[in-house]
């Protein structure tokens, strides 16, 4: 029996979610507030929400400062790059673990999950050594390559669940059809896969340009992203809360824009594969 | 051309052997039925042949070639699936296309070839729909226009009609014969409906663990049953097996005798018992008898206009020249 929803319940329910979802976007909402503040409005007590000076000065000065453009296009080719990497690096790897498991198949999963249980900073030293040997250190490229090596983990597993709803007798038939391997996995299992690759891309995408531990690490002036942007607003000189802030909406909006768009997509990436 | 041939080809998953070495000769252009009960081996002995699994020992030669270690492509073997297995993201035109765009052919006559067998199977109307919009009977008809397509050596079918409802599965099944006349391709076919395989093949071949256990035309089978569990398995309803001093007396260890070589009366026979259920099929009736003192039940099949009840004393009369005698192993005595 479906449980009857009262007008009344659906009232709170919604009441209740718009409250969490305002409680989540808070620090956000208040970052963009805070950017359009004047540096003495930031740190006014009682906090201003919304009466103050509202000003483009923040911005116009963090653009003068830094060169945002730079910054962002970093940004789009480490986040663009290292997922375009990983997808080409994990779609045999998760076709073979769907397709053609063996006894080990679960067990090489669990394992390549069970890295990204290690603390990052534990191999920071090494990995940061094996750069400058190899002078990737403060290159897109060495992003690019870490940032893969990262997420990939990540995207063989959706990437995985994502093949394992495609039935084998499809691929079978490929094969029967005279399919090459090469042309079953691009003409029958990627198309029909595309929606999972499409969630598994995004989710990347974010992940790799929110990501802060490598991106700062690595790269001083050439190679930095937007979150280097952000954390040069955070000076020894103090903080500049105003500054900040604006670096921060900028560095964010298009990310935020990007998974406003695709919210579907998204959800469904999220929920690995569990929605239809 | 299509004559296949398996030279003592088995097949081990692991530790389980699933075929044992098989000995077995498909001729070309005939429809051989691999039949049996689930788990029979017989999808993987379809499979065993199609190369979409590899063989553990022995040898597959189809026209004379080995083919153990072909790809599947490369044998010119053609296979329709339980799940039609249509690739959904395409057009019906596309699905047909696909083994044609594989093999690289002009497209002038991937058009052709595509048309021609659309027309044959009455899917021209429906060439730009995907498989999605399509019925289940349809599905399967894209499935099969995949499949000749490519004019291929033999076609193999995995249990191609047991996800169509019941007045479909007739429907396809004569189509299936129809086209096997007109193409005169070898057909190899697995079903575990023995229905399909006395009315489609000319060579049927009864499996049961991995073991052959008799090959022959469906009215050898039907006929001359090498054992028990060939004479139980084909024909329908199954056949009455009857043990002790009745066999005995026909110097057997247990006799057979089909439904329909039982008459029924409601005054005189060797037989009697008491009628348990009787199952109407208007062409038909199925008495199942109890009390008889020959088998916990006898199953009898009689004109549709007998109508004996639950609870009626009747008599049963078998025909002498139709039982089949088998010995303490189940084996048949001729």
């Amino acid at each position: 029996m479906a449980r009857a929803v009262t007008q009344r319940r659906k009232t709170f329910n919604t009441a209740l979610a718009w409250a969490v979802g305002l409680v989540i976007f808070f620090p956000i909402l208040w970052t963009i507030l805070t950017s359009f503040k004047t540096e003495g409005d930031a740190i006014a007590y009682p906090p201003k929400f919304l009466f103050f000076d509202w000003t483009l000065e923040n911005y116009s000065i963090v653009q003068d400062r830094s060169d945002y453009m730079r910054y962002l296009w970093n940004s789009v080719i480490i986040a663009g790059g290292s997922t375009l990497l990983g997808i080409i690096v994990a779609v045999p790897a998760a076709w073979s673990m769907a397709f053609v498991p063996s006894k080990r198949t679960k067990d090489i999963l669990m394992w390549m999950l069970s890295t990204k249980m290690l603390p990052a900073v534990g191999v920071l030293y090494p990995i940061y050594l094996m750069f400058i040997k190899l002078g990737l250190l403060d290159t897109r490229t060495g992003l690019v390559i870490v940032l893969m090596l990262i997420n990939l983990p990540i995207i063989v597993w959706m990437l995985y669940t994502y093949f394992k709803e495609i039935p084998g007798e499809i691929l079978e038939a490929a094969r029967m059809d005279g399919a090459t391997l090469r042309e079953e996995i691009l003409y029958i299992l990627t198309p029909m896969a595309i929606p999972g690759i499409a969630s598994t891309v995004l989710l990347n995408v974010i992940l790799a340009w929110n990501e802060a531990f490598w991106t700062l690490n690595l790269t001083a002036a050439k190679a930095g992203p937007l979150t280097a942007f952000i954390a040069s607003y955070s000076s020894p000189e103090g903080l500049f809360y105003a500054k900040l802030s604006a670096a921060s909406t900028m560095a964010i909006a298009p990310i935020l824009i990007l998974g406003w768009f695709s919210q579907k997509q998204l959800v469904r990436g999220l929920t690995f594969g569990a929605v239809k | 051309m299509g004559r296949i041939v398996l030279d003592k080809v088995s097949k081990r998953f692991g530790d389980v052997e699933v075929i044992p070495p098989i000995d077995l000769v498909i001729e070309d252009g005939e429809f051989a039925v691999f039949v049996g009960p689930s788990g029979c081996g017989k999808s993987t002995l379809l499979r065993l042949i199609a190369g979409l699994e590899d063989v553990t020992s022995g040898q597959i030669r189809i026209d004379g070639n080995d083919a153990t270690n072909l790809a599947p492509a490369q044998r010119r073997l053609a296979m329709v699936f339980q799940s039609y297995a249509l690739y959904p993201h395409m057009t019906v035109r596309k699905n047909i296309a696909f083994p044609l765009r594989m093999a690289k052919l002009d497209k002038a006559e991937i058009d052709k070839r595509v048309a021609n067998a659309a027309a044959v199977l009455n899917l021209t109307d429906y060439l730009d729909r995907r498989p999605g919009q399509l019925s289940g009977g349809q599905r399967q008809r894209v499935a099969i226009g995949r499949a000749i397509v490519r004019e291929p050596a033999a076609f193999l079918f995995d249990e191609p009609l047991s996800n169509l409802d019941a007045a479909l599965r007739v429907g396809m099944r004569l189509e299936i014969s129809e086209l096997h006349k007109r193409l005169a391709t070898t057909m190899v076919y697995v079903t575990h409906d023995q229905v399909e395989a006395m009315t489609m093949a000319d060579k049927i071949v009864v499996l049961r663990a991995g073991h052959i256990e008799q090959v022959g035309s469906p009215l050898e089978l039907y006929r001359t049953p090498r054992n028990i569990f060939v004479a139980g398995f084909i024909g329908s309803p199954r056949m009455n097996f009857i043990e002790g001093a009745e066999a005995a007396k026909h110097g057997a260890h247990t006799i057979g005798i089909r439904p329909e070589h039982i008459a029924v009366s409601s005054e005189a026979g060797p037989w009697s018992g008491v009628v348990a259920v009787s199952e109407h099929l208007g062409s038909d009736t199925f008495f199942h008898i109890h009390d008889s003192g020959l088998a916990e039940t006898l199953t009898v099949r009689a004109d549709g206009e007998v109508g004996f009840r639950h609870g009626d004393r009747v008599y049963l009369t078998p025909r002498d020249d139709q039982f089949h005698r088998f010995d303490a192993k189940g084996l048949r005595i001729e």
